[in-house]
């Protein structure tokens, strides 16, 4: 019985293994420029975390097979036992992979995370309220209005609380549904919760944020094929979270122009 | 018995007299000045929703009409007419089409029956944010039967969908049976008052409220008016 039960654990291994080796479900298609370093980091933690998961399924297998049978008095009773060794060989194995794969994955994270945008980085900020996204743009001024919280009302649409009476730099703000950017151009996102926590990703553009009430968390990306793809919250924020997700259109320069335009006159 | 018969016949003069002689306030709401300019609704998120509308539908906070005037006010006998208790026996329906409340405002009597319905393919979370009354929210998927409510107070209450935020409207729950929502070029008009002399207002969501008295001697139909100053912002 112990070894069919040493079979069966090496058999489900290789089956598992092999849809990721034959790259059965492939990564969407990546539109970002810094995609290609997070992608390259998922095949080095799936690759690595693969094999580590092989082995360990291989070595309990073999133990299975070979110790099962053993005489009540040989067997362990008190952990460790005689594996000392073996155990803490195994704790500092575990810990340098994952210490490992952290130092390599520094250089993905911080392409993201601790690069500044550049200089001419376009700003939008992205407002995630239950159950919905909006953006603004800054106009042509450049500059955001002030937010005022209290003035905040969805029946009017005066979705941030902008004060345009009173804010000159609230005037010309745009306020949209979706998402549009130029291609080929860095993009600021400036994020901006209005109640509890919620995610922005977009899986083609490598990017999951979480929104953080009172934190302006900020992210930068260059996206790099016209498109539309969809923005979805991927941090469950209530009852309507099923349903929380917006479009980001990718657009020619010219088209993105003509869409602020648009926006802008509406 | 002569007693029954005479009370019967005094009863049946006094409720005939007062729809004989019984008095009409009607008129038009205005604005001067220039109202903020709708926004137009962007339900991409819901496309079922969306696609209903070839043209975006837009905010309904101010809705004005030809000859600057103002739809969806709230114009009530708010003094002098007694509260008749009568409580209409037809439900007030409340609509929610196209990801969007239709009437966008409601008015209904203290106790009269509310039935919201869901007529889309995707969930709603009706939450009237009531402050006198009970507050309540509640989910509704797509194809379940009416909610049926009621409230109890006199009060103005915002009304928003959980799910879609810009979804927005208002019930108004009057301790009286002399109301209407002005509509079709800001007209409204309240029949069937007994003569006597009342306080009419007029409630706008935006805007606020204005009173008016007038005096009803008779079958008569007395002209009132309301003008609103609007907001540009």
């Amino acid at each position: 019985m112990a070894k069919l039960l040493a079979v069966t654990i090496v058999v489900i291994a290789i089956l598992s293994a092999i849809p990721i080796l034959r790259h059965t479900w492939v990564a969407p298609e990546d539109i970002s420029t810094h995609g290609a370093l997070i992608d390259e980091q998922m095949s080095e933690t799936m690759a690595e975390a693969g094999i580590s998961f092989l082995a360990a399924q291989f070595v309990l297998a073999f133990f299975i097979w070979k110790f099962s049978n053993r005489p009540a008095e040989a067997k362990i009773t008190k952990f460790p036992g005689g594996a000392k060794g073996l155990v803490i060989a195994a704790i500092l194995v575990v810990g340098l992979e994952v210490m490992a794969l952290g130092i390599f994955g520094v250089k993905a994270w911080a392409n993201v995370y601790l690069v500044p945008p550049g200089a001419d980085a376009m700003p939008i900020q992205v407002q995630a309220g239950q159950f919905a996204f909006y953006f603004r743009y800054p106009g042509p001024d450049k500059k955001f209005g002030t937010i005022h919280p209290e003035m905040v009302n969805e029946g009017t649409q005066n979705i941030f609380g902008l004060d345009p009476e009173h804010d000159v730099d609230a005037r010309d703000d745009v306020v949209a549904a979706e998402m549009a950017i130029p291609v080929n151009k860095e993009v600021h996102l400036l994020m901006h919760a209005k109640d509890v926590g919620h995610s922005f990703y977009v899986r083609e553009l490598r990017v999951q944020q979480d929104f953080v009430p009172g934190l302006d968390v900020t992210l930068h990306f260059t996206a790099t094929k016209v498109g539309k793809y969809e923005i979805v919250c991927t941090q469950l924020c209530g009852l309507g979270h099923y349903n929380m997700k917006a479009y980001l259109e990718v657009m020619s320069q010219a088209d993105y122009d003509n869409w602020l335009k648009q926006q802008a006159g509406q | 018995m002569r007693t029954n018969k005479a009370m019967l016949l005094i009863s049946t003069l006094l409720v005939g007299s007062s729809f004989m002689f019984a008095g009409t306030v009607s008129g038009k709401v205005t604005y001067t000045g220039t109202p903020a300019k709708p926004k137009p609704i962007d339900m991409s998120k819901e496309p079922t929703c969306a696609k209903q509308h070839p043209t975006p539908i837009t905010t309904e906070t101010v809705v004005t009409d030809a000859g600057n005037t103002l739809d969806n006010v709230v114009v009530y006998v708010s003094s002098g007419a007694p509260d008749d208790g009568q409580v209409p026996a037809q439900a007030v329906t409340y609509d929610q089409k196209g990801c969007q409340y239709i009437p966008h405002v409601a008015a209904m009597h203290v106790n009269q029956e509310l039935k919201i319905a869901n007529d889309d393919q995707t969930s709603h979370n009706i939450h009237p944010l009531a402050k006198v009354n009970q507050e309540w929210n509640k989910s509704q998927p797509p194809g379940t039967p009416p909610i049926v409510q009621k409230y109890e107070k006199e009060e103005f209450i915002p009304v928003k969908c959980n799910i879609h935020p810009w979804m927005h409207g208002y019930f108004a729950v009057l301790k009286t049976s002399h109301f209407d929502v002005s509509k079709g070029g800001g007209e409204f008009k309240l029949p069937n008052l007994p003569a006597g002399k009342y306080t009419i207002t007029a409630w706008q969501e935006d805007y606020g409220t204005q009173t008016a008295d007038v005096t009803i001697t008779g079958n008569e139909t007395k002209e009132v008016n309301f003008t609103f100053k609007a907001k540009a912002y």
